[in-house]
């Protein structure tokens, strides 16, 4: 399912990301680039701004932590190919950090219009702050949304990646603030027998549907 | 990187890339492991590579055309 306005597409949880072919500072590049690992998406409002440069520096100092996990970041701005390789040169020259992650121009918007990423009340040309979090099977999995003025927190970008992956590999969920090494939790019972079941079966339970145990080191 | 360049050369990248496939037709992943680069770049690549007429692909190998035999000697 979409939600679809004048903006473009606004993609949800669970589905299905929309392809593309896009132009980057690493090639033409296309969502199914990137089947068989994690992506982050993420968009920035432009290039040569200062919240924007704060956030690529931030983002290429988690890329080797991502890559350990199997994701990529693939960045993306309405600015030029060129212009994001100014920027990204400027960034290496002034700040000392290389940009080692692919950044989309979508001049056209069309990739930004497939994500839903231009929202008139912040800008009516800018892509505000989206991050995409897309499974190997190009399922979106997570979708953040930050205003203009307001940077990315890297360290929940990498814990929401991790709570996913920990998802997948144990089908279990994850309780507010969890963190990897801390007890995650069962799925609740689906049936009153389950529920009575659930007591017995060593986890630690608040009551029969709050329960919680520890996974194994990894 | 891209491969190819916009001269229609192979570039360093592009090159790394044909050289891999020199004993053996390869899938991408198989190329993303002998050269280390990441699978979407591979992949990305063998798509310039096989539309500038380097290499070809059957049945999701990639292997040299005449082309990129010559380009890599």
């Amino acid at each position: 399912m979409t939600e679809e306005n004048s903006q473009g597409t606004f993609p949800v949880l669970g589905q299905k990301a929309p392809d593309f072919e896009a132009p980057t500072t690493q090639g033409t590049l296309r969502l199914s680039d990137y089947k068989g690992t994690w992506l982050i998406l993420f968009s920035h409002p432009a290039d040569f701004t200062p919240v924007c440069t704060t956030e690529f520096i931030a983002f290429s100092q988690i890329y080797a932590d991502l890559r350990k996990r199997n994701v990529e970041l693939l960045g993306l701005s309405v600015d030029s190919v060129t212009s994001h390789i100014a920027w990204i040169r400027n960034v290496e020259e002034k700040m000392g950090v290389k940009i080692p992650f692919p950044i989309i121009a979508d001049l056209n918007k069309d990739v930004s219009k497939k994500f839903g990423m231009i929202h008139p009340g912040q800008s009516k040309t800018e892509t505000v702050r989206c991050v995409f979090i897309i499974d190997p099977e190009s399922t979106i999995r997570t979708i953040l949304y930050y205003p203009l003025t307001t940077g990315r927190n890297m360290a929940e970008i990498l814990r929401i990646v991790d709570a996913l992956q920990t998802t997948d590999k144990y089908k279990v969920a994850t309780p507010a603030n969890w963190k990897p090494g801390e007890p995650v939790v069962v799925p609740p019972p689906g049936t009153t027998e389950q529920a009575e079941e659930r007591l017995k079966e060593g986890y630690e339970c608040k009551d029969w549907y709050l329960c919680t145990k520890k996974l194994p080191p990894s | 990187m891209p491969c190819v360049s916009p001269d229609g050369k192979p570039t360093s990248t592009g090159m790394t890339t044909l050289k891999s496939l020199k004993a053996d037709a390869l899938t991408a992943e198989e190329v993303a492991n002998k050269t280390g680069h990441p699978l979407f770049r591979v992949r990305s690549g063998l798509r310039e590579l096989k539309n500038a007429g380097f290499v070809e692909e059957t049945a999701g190998k990639y292997s040299l055309t005449q082309s990129g035999e010559e380009i890599i000697r």
